[in-house]
């Protein structure tokens, strides 16, 4: 035992004068190696370093090809067959392909953040097809309204195919559900724009489902989500989504929407019930357009607040802003670097011993801390602002009435599903049966 | 209301509905247009860089992937065939035999294999392989450094925002074109080629 100590400290001691050779520079900088490769006397030859391929090049610029195609496919299938079949098959590709083939990323809903990044850092690399993820469902919802959300977005198909008996909810509890999407963006927005985190990526709930791996969280959060879909439809889409937001406005003025109805509404009610996103406007009565003085009044004395709201939103956000900017790693370690005497666990340490192994000066961290802390200000001003302005044309559209005879899908939240149309008794061929002049 | 003053009303709201859907249109294409300009040309891929890698062990905790995409990639080309190799023995082991006792690696990943006298190859399991880095600091402290972290590229989902990347204390991790996937330190693929 004694005999195997000391040879292995005759071979430290080798090593220690290897490394004092190092130390010296005696080899040059090609050969800069402690113990060179030998040569082998018995001809044996090494294994080649293997470094597998990413995911080939073509097969990104495919995925954007599938995406135009099936667009224009659910397109053709909902306004022009007017079939919900079709949907329905399309959104069992979509998750095939979008979801487990393609295993979702990027998906569209994601990539906000990506533009958003792109627009305020100008050094950040955007690849094109993230760009084409973004842009390509705007624009088909610009012209035919939300039928990437019907069946396309992988996201939203998961959740479809779950619902099997949706409650109706109230209005004023969908108008409330309604704004966090809102606050989701806001949010998503400013920690993208400050480089600070990816949330919506971070809190995607689908992508463990479609990877058949992910961290506990994701899946369970996941399994929430699809579970709540058999009774509130969709619940991701409506109250979460925040590129459903921007679909939603960019929707409302769709040139051709869907409509119910082939041709003319027979106010037979029969699809009232049949929308599990209340996405259907009721004909509005006659003896409310009767006071529609008072409502015009009460719309205008509303607007006249969102000035005020605009303004106290920016200033509860501003006031935030430390504890939003408390997110962000830099910030984060700069705290933890200044406050003496707080408890460091072992997360912590590992952070601040590379940051003390990486060569930079604990000022330029804090200056730099600063400057992020302060875009946060600005930041919280225009989220406050931004959410204020959301809930006061949210309040002022409560009492704005248009006036409509017929049913009518709610261009905005009408996510295209195709569902409300076999309810439709009118057939496009039997026109002349129903007209009424 | 008369019929002529609806049919005004409604022309009006077509008008507007229509100026403000080309002007979304032509914002949206521009804002696409202007972004993909200043776009990378080709994909990008998350690219792992050893030189400021610490080795913290967060690779095989934080990825989405359950093992980790990231992967221990052993550069044959710098290795020095070392008996004591201290990518796989613990300090202070007494015999270098392949006892489990003696591996720095916690799910035995690393086969030693003999050569020749006093030569020894070492072989990374990737399927065992959990990306921790132990070995890695092993053989960066006291030998040539020719064991690296890398993300495994075949494994690796490209997610948009990797969630080792957003973790990382030492900002090793960034976005590159799919070409420079893969970067080792102190060696140069390119020139052995």
């Amino acid at each position: 035992m004694k005999l195997k100590l000391v040879d292995i400290s005759y071979k430290r001691i080798l090593y220690f004068a290897l490394l004092i050779l190092l130390t010296l520079n005696v080899f040059d900088s090609a050969a800069q190696q402690r113990f060179p490769k030998p040569e082998f006397e018995t001809g044996h030859t090494q294994p080649p370093t293997l470094t597998p391929e990413p995911r080939a090049e073509l097969l990104e610029i495919i995925d954007v090809g599938v995406l135009i195609l099936s667009l224009s496919l659910i397109t053709w299938f909902i306004l022009k067959k007017r079939s919900r079949k079709g949907v329905f098959w399309m959104s069992i590709f979509s998750i095939v392909y979008f979801g487990f083939y393609r295993e979702g990323c990027v998906c569209s809903v994601g990539s906000l953040q990506n533009i958003t990044l792109a627009l305020f850092l100008p050094e950040y690399k955007i690849p094109v097809t993230v760009i084409a993820f973004f842009v390509i469902p705007l624009i088909y919802t610009l012209f035919f309204g939300r039928t990437f959300c019907a069946g396309i977005c992988p996201l939203g198909a998961i959740q479809d195919i779950f619902v099997i008996k949706p409650y109706s909810l109230k209005s004023w509890a969908n108008s409330l559900l309604g704004l966090f999407p809102y606050i989701y963006l806001g949010l998503a927005v400013l920690y993208a724009a400050t480089a600070t985190d990816f949330i919506v990526c971070r809190y995607d709930p689908f992508i463990g489902i479609f990877r058949f791996n992910g961290t506990f969280f994701m899946l369970v959060i996941g399994g929430i989500f699809l579970l709540t879909s058999i009774f509130i439809a969709r619940p991701y889409c409506r109250f979460f989504c925040p590129y459903g937001v921007l679909l939603n406005i960019v929707s409302r003025f769709s040139g051709k929407h869907m409509t119910i109805t082939p041709t003319e509404c027979i106010q037979c009610k029969l699809c009232e019930n049949s929308c599990p996103f209340d996405a259907i406007q009721k004909p509005v009565l006659v003896n409310v357009l009767d006071n529609r003085r008072t409502t015009v009044k009460r719309f205008i004395q509303l607007s006249l607040i969102i000035p005020l709201l605009i303004f106290l939103g920016g200033w509860t956000g501003s006031r935030f802003h430390e504890n939003l900017a408390s997110v962000n790693p830099k910030v984060r370690l700069a705290n933890v670097l200044l406050e003496e005497n707080n408890e460091i666990n072992e997360d912590t340490q590992v952070e601040i011993d590379a940051f003390k192994s990486s060569g930079n000066t604990e000022g330029k961290l804090y200056s730099e801390a600063a400057s992020i802390v302060k875009d946060f200000y600005t930041g919280g001003w225009i989220l406050g602002g931004f959410l204020g302005l959301v809930f006061g044309l949210t309040l002022a559209g409560l009492s704005r009435f248009q006036y409509r005879t017929d049913y009518t899908p709610n261009k905005g939240t009408c996510l295209s599903c195709a569902r409300c149309m076999d309810y439709c008794p009118v057939r496009p061929g039997k026109e002349t049966e129903f007209t009424i002049d | 209301m008369s019929k002529a003053g609806e049919n005004n009303r409604l022309d009006r709201r077509k008008f507007i509905n229509k100026t403000v859907r080309y002007s979304l249109a032509i914002g949206v294409c521009g804002v696409g247009a202007v972004l993909a300009g200043k776009a990378s040309k080709g994909e990008l891929v998350w690219q792992l860089d050893p030189a400021k890698c610490v080795q913290c062990g967060r690779c095989a905790t934080n990825c989405v992937l359950t093992p980790s995409a990231v992967k221990c990639i052993h550069v044959y080309d710098m290795c020095g065939y070392c008996d004591l190799c201290s990518g796989y023995f613990r300090v202070n082991t007494k015999d270098l035999t392949t006892g489990a006792e003696n591996q720095l690696c916690p799910t035995s990943a690393i086969e030693r294999k003999f050569i020749e006298d006093p030569y020894f190859e070492y072989h990374i399991d990737e399927d065992l392989c959990i990306g921790c880095g132990k070995c890695v600091k092993g053989c960066a402290s006291f030998g040539n450094g020719s064991l690296q972290l890398q993300v495994n590229h075949s494994l690796c989902v490209n997610c948009n925002q990797c969630s080792i990347a957003r973790d990382c204390p030492a900002e090793a991790f960034s976005r590159v074109p799919a070409d420079k996937a893969y970067s080792f330190k102190g060696f140069n693929r390119d020139e052995l080629i």
